[in-house]
């Protein structure tokens, strides 16, 4: 009868510790494969603590309020017939061989990396190996870190490649005309220059629709098409917040505007705001926006897409998408063909991968081996 | 992930950015390129503590050495930037900058208002200030408040090596003369600092922690005082707003006195000695404009009013510690 310990999860290369926030089970509380059975924050988000087994939450370790470094013994799921004292020894084990990384050791892990493509820097982060590699596009203002929470999981079973777009992250901030298809170019520019011959496509909001524009553009170099919260499926879009992100330069004036990514505004956290505020502050940044805006969106309108012609722009589709979502409306993946999967999350909003980061993941790994 | 460099590597590599982006940014000061004429890199100083090292070769003759005649070199560096370029010049310490008063506080600091806004003074002048390196009296002063104090001036102090980078780009590439303040032991503080050029705008405070119970406001090396004794406190529940200024001329009221309104318990911690220091204005800008929303008596923690000690136990004593001010925390909170 297995005995299973719960860590502190490493969400994302740059996390060290993680502090309790509260239980969401009790103890003697039933608990499935993918139950949040805690709540813990770090200095990027707030998330649940997902357990992987079946079985019975038998003890809590960690107590609300308590700062604690990744693989922390936090809990403890057993079946019923398991004894306390076996339990005991388990846990006793576990402390005496626990050794919590040191930040050097960290730092030793995978890196984002950046190469020279065309005269522009691109970073760049690869997890993973083997398999039909996957390429990660994030949204409008994003970076390679909106798949904080996704990255690492996806790669468990392939190579995943995660790009930070032009005017974005850690990339060069100059773009010409800043258009999609300007962006899909920098996306094919990468594949050619990394030897990634065909991959699954994964965007995020505007990156779905650079991830369509390079469907479009290079039919042969897709495997599938994975469109989260995307641009270019149907008219709307919350023209006030992206003119609320591009023009917004501090604290007071982005914070509103990045509560509106989740539906859960308690997880914009002040390492998140703090992050996009510096962002904001590198050179040339808001001309890029300036410039990605005005060319994919016109207010409260998106100017082009590809709604009617998904089914063709690669050989399968998935479409996930928060019911709450304030930027763009999850109305735009009903209707879509028959041939597209689509999934809505309830009472998640645009950042659904970070909001309900593992039901995206099951939802992607299982769409991408099937 | 930014990389980690230390704080006076940032300065440096704001100077260099700068340099590369704008022909008219020259450097100038004592010691800053090397011994006169020196062709190589092993007698290019960089300044006293190093700060502008590699300059001097990768933008020829822009770093330009100066005789120890601060007078004569800040007026030359005040009239090159009202003749049309951006000088930053480099004056040691800022106990010094009493040779220069003119040049800064009657000349450049009116120019623009005397001549009507025709005229334009774009200088820099970055000083070494603050107690602690066992310097005595003469060269471990902070005197950030007494050039707050002259309209026309903009007075920046930054914290950490991102906030210097970033103030110091903004400083260069601002119209009006600023006096850019470095704490000399925070040179080798290291920290997350962007590759790419980037200005933070100045009155702009930086809310270091939030909190509700408690406020304190702070700037330059007491930052990092200040946010050691909200970490302690807050393991007994005390959960204290620190407030970094970043720049005290133009002063960020608004952030100060939303969060003294929230908390209504106030600790504002100067490394400066008291009279007419950061300290007594804030406290008095919280007195005059959010008196009803206040709990308790604003608190001070500040240098006592003595000349900087050169005795070890006795300048230990005279920077406030962060015992001193988590203790002041507490009296506010009653």
């Amino acid at each position: 009868m297995p005995i299973h310990m719960i860590t502190m999860p490493k969400w994302g290369l740059s996390m060290e510790h993680g502090q309790v926030n509260g239980w969401l089970k009790a103890i003697g509380d039933r608990v499935a494969k993918g139950d949040e059975i805690l709540d813990v924050e770090t200095d990027k988000i707030a998330s649940g603590v997902e357990c992987a087994f079946d079985g019975i939450l038998r003890r809590q370790i960690a107590q609300e309020g308590d700062t604690l470094a990744v693989g922390t013994l936090l809990a403890v799921v057993a079946d019923a017939e398991a004894g306390e004292a076996e339990i005991d020894a388990a846990v006793e084990a576990f402390q005496r061989d626990f050794v919590p990384a040191s930040a050097e050791a960290g730092e030793s892990g995978p890196q984002p990396e950046k190469v020279q493509i065309g005269g522009r820097t691109v970073r760049y982060l690869k997890l993973g190996e083997g398999g039909t590699p996957a390429v990660l596009i994030h949204g409008f203002g994003g970076d390679l870190n909106n798949w904080l929470f996704n990255h690492a999981d996806l790669a468990a079973h392939r190579t995943v490649w995660a790009l930070d777009l032009p005017g974005h992250g850690e990339s060069g901030k100059a773009v010409e005309s800043g258009s999609a298809q300007e962006l899909a170019d920098a996306v094919i520019a990468f594949m050619d220059e990394r030897g990634i011959e065909r991959a699954h496509l994964i965007g995020h909001s505007m990156g779905a629709l650079v991830a369509m524009t390079v469907a479009d553009q290079a039919p042969t170099r897709i495997a599938s098409l994975s469109l989260i919260s995307g641009a270019g499926l149907g008219k709307e879009i919350n023209g006030a917040y992206i003119n609320g992100f591009t023009e917004g330069s501090n604290r007071n004036a982005l914070k509103p505007q990045l509560a509106k990514l989740f539906a859960d505004p308690s997880l914009v956290t002040r390492q998140l705001v703090e992050d996009i505020v510096k962002y904001k502050r590198l050179e040339g940044v808001q001309e890029a926006l300036r410039k990605i805006a005005a060319s994919a969106f016109e207010g409260d309108a998106q100017r082009a897409g590809y709604r009617d012609r998904l089914a063709g722009l690669a050989p399968r589709v998935l479409v996930i998408w928060g019911a709450g979502d304030q930027i763009i409306p999850a109305s735009h993946a009903q209707g879509l063909p028959g041939e597209v999967r689509v999934h809505v999350l309830e009472g998640k909003g645009h950042m659904v991968q970070m909001e309900a980061a593992s039901e995206v993941n099951r939802l992607l790994n299982e769409f991408l081996e099937g | 992930m930014a990389r980690k460099i230390t704080f006076s590597q940032a300065i440096n590599e704001a100077l260099s950015q700068e340099m590369a982006r704008d022909e008219t940014v020259i450097v100038m000061g004592e010691d800053n390129a090397g011994g006169a004429g020196s062709p190589g890199e092993q007698d290019a100083w960089g300044g006293v503590l190093g700060v502008t090292k590699g300059l001097f070769h990768k933008y020829p003759g822009r770093v330009l050495d100066t005789p120890l005649s601060e007078g004569g070199y800040i007026g030359a560096a005040v009239g090159a930037a009202a003749c049309g370029m951006r000088p930053v010049a480099e004056l040691m310490f800022i106990d010094f900058m009493g040779v220069c008063f003119d040049q800064i506080f009657n000349q450049a600091a009116k120019f623009r208002y005397m001549f009507g806004g025709k005229a334009v003074t774009p200088v820099v002048i970055r000083a070494m200030q603050g107690a602690g390196l066992r310097a005595a009296a003469q060269h471990s002063q902070m005197l950030t408040s007494l050039f707050t104090h002259i309209p026309g001036l903009k007075v920046v102090c930054p914290s950490t090596p991102y906030d210097a980078k970033g103030l110091l780009i903004q400083a260069i590439r601002d119209n009006d003369p600023v006096i850019f303040c470095e704490h000399k032991l925070l040179y080798g503080r290291e920290g997350d600092v962007p590759e790419e050029s980037y200005a933070i705008p100045f009155g702009e405070a930086n809310v270091v922690r939030e909190g509700n119970d408690a406020t304190i406001v702070t700037y330059g090396r007491m930052v990092h005082y200040a946010t050691e004794a909200a970490e302690k406190l807050a393991k007994d529940g005390i959960d204290v707003e620190v407030i970094d200024l970043r720049t005290t001329s133009p002063l960020d009221e608004e952030t100060i006195l939303e969060s003294a309104e929230r908390t209504g318990r106030v600790v504002v911690v100067d490394e400066a000695n008291p009279r007419c220091s950061m300290a007594t204005d804030i406290s008095a800008l919280i007195a005059q404009r959010a008196f009803h929303s206040l709990k308790a008596p604003i608190e001070m923690v500040t240098a006592p009013h003595t000349p900087t000690p050169f005795a070890g136990v006795l300048e230990d004593m005279y920077i406030p510690s962060a015992q001193q001010i988590a203790d002041a925390v507490l009296k506010v909170r009653g």
